[in-house]
């Protein structure tokens, strides 16, 4: 679920922040520009592990601020392809399931990769399974903050740097950064209560 | 900003709950500034992880646990991933193996499956009563002989 990212960085030290210990205020520092924040193409950055090197300071003309050039490794949420999680039912929406694990939400599970048959019921908004048994068909219902396993199939990386006023002024919905795709359609997967006997 | 490894390690859920738990606490003592605008973000996915980690079995573990149960894991010959999954989900069931280990009706027979859910139940916490790792390793030895 969690990797390391060995990054390079150049931190900027207000000279406020002069009488502190270089090493915590470049913590701080990277934590304040990486922490709940998705790189592209990393993943969602958690929280510093460690610096593993520290160059020279420097002060440069024009701005009284220290310059450092660190080399740090940063905790990051990306699990990998086919991995299993574990996750709660946000809410059910024509496009398929949409699963939460807290401090990570846009992890979507679409119609196809539910277990089949599944069918929308659009009164209640929710998705269920139709189950089937000798003894009949049972309509098992993915209801909200239910506890859900599912596979990881896909990631979905988006650019969101900001783009030139043109194009500003027509895109206006927000698209995650980062999206994972998942899929319930194996034996052992969807909600746990469907398998614990 | 440079990547320079975008995988240098994989870590498992018990060692980033610890490293989150750690510094909470180092947050704790030095009490400022945690509440100035540029820390909310750190505050708020650190929350959020330490709430979701501490209601998985990781939470419970410790350093020789995930030692022992690496050692014990051994003979089996699974995958980093593999071994990894098992560690962080604490698998109860020969289904949930199935999810975890690919192609495991190939690689294990069910009696090792039935073995590695037993060494999984013995090693890592979540029961109260914790055996040692010696009949665990009287079986795999049996296993290792009859395969």
């Amino acid at each position: 679920m969690f990797v390391l990212v060995e990054m390079i960085d150049t931190v900027r030290i207000p000279p406020w922040n002069f009488q502190r210990q270089l090493n915590e205020a470049v913590a701080e520092e990277l934590n304040k520009k990486l922490a709940n924040k998705v790189v592209y193409n990393v993943g969602l950055c958690i929280c510093l592990y460690d610096v593993t090197k520290l160059e020279d300071s420097y002060i440069f003309p024009g701005d009284g601020a220290s310059h450092t050039k660190v080399h740090f490794r940063y905790v990051v949420f990306h699990p990998f392809l086919d991995e299993i999680l574990l996750g709660k039912i946000k809410y059910c929406s024509q496009e398929g399931v949409h699963v939460t694990m807290g401090f990570f939400d846009d992890i979507l599970i679409p119609p196809e990769s539910l277990q089949q048959p599944a069918k929308f019921d659009e009164a209640e908004q929710v998705w269920l399974w139709e189950y089937e048994t000798d003894e009949g068909a049972h309509d098992l219902y993915m209801d909200q903050g239910e506890d859900i396993r599912f596979r990881v199939t896909d990631e979905i990386f988006l650019d969101t740097s900001p783009t030139g006023p043109a194009a500003a002024a027509s895109v206006e919905k927000k698209e995650p950064p980062y999206t994972l795709i998942g899929t319930i359609c194996d034996p052992g997967l969807g909600l746990l209560s469907w398998w614990n006997s | 900003m440079e990547v320079k490894n975008a995988n240098a390690a994989m870590l498992s859920n018990y060692e980033v709950f610890k490293l989150l738990t750690d510094l909470k606490e180092q947050r704790k003592d030095s009490g400022k500034n945690k509440h100035s605008a540029g820390q909310q973000n750190l505050n708020t996915i650190m929350y959020e992880t330490l709430k979701y980690l501490s209601k998985t079995p990781s939470s419970r573990q410790t350093p020789e646990i995930v030692r022992e149960f690496l050692t014990t894991m051994m003979p089996h010959k699974l995958t980093k991933a593999e071994k990894l999954q098992l560690l962080n989900h604490r698998p109860q069931t020969a289904v949930e193996i199935q999810l975890m280990v690919e192609e495991s009706e190939e690689r294990l027979s069910e009696e090792q499956i039935e073995e590695l859910i037993q060494m999984v139940a013995d090693v890592l916490p979540g029961d109260p009563e914790q055996e040692n790792a010696a009949p665990a390793d009287a079986e795999i030895d049996e296993a290792v002989e009859q395969s």
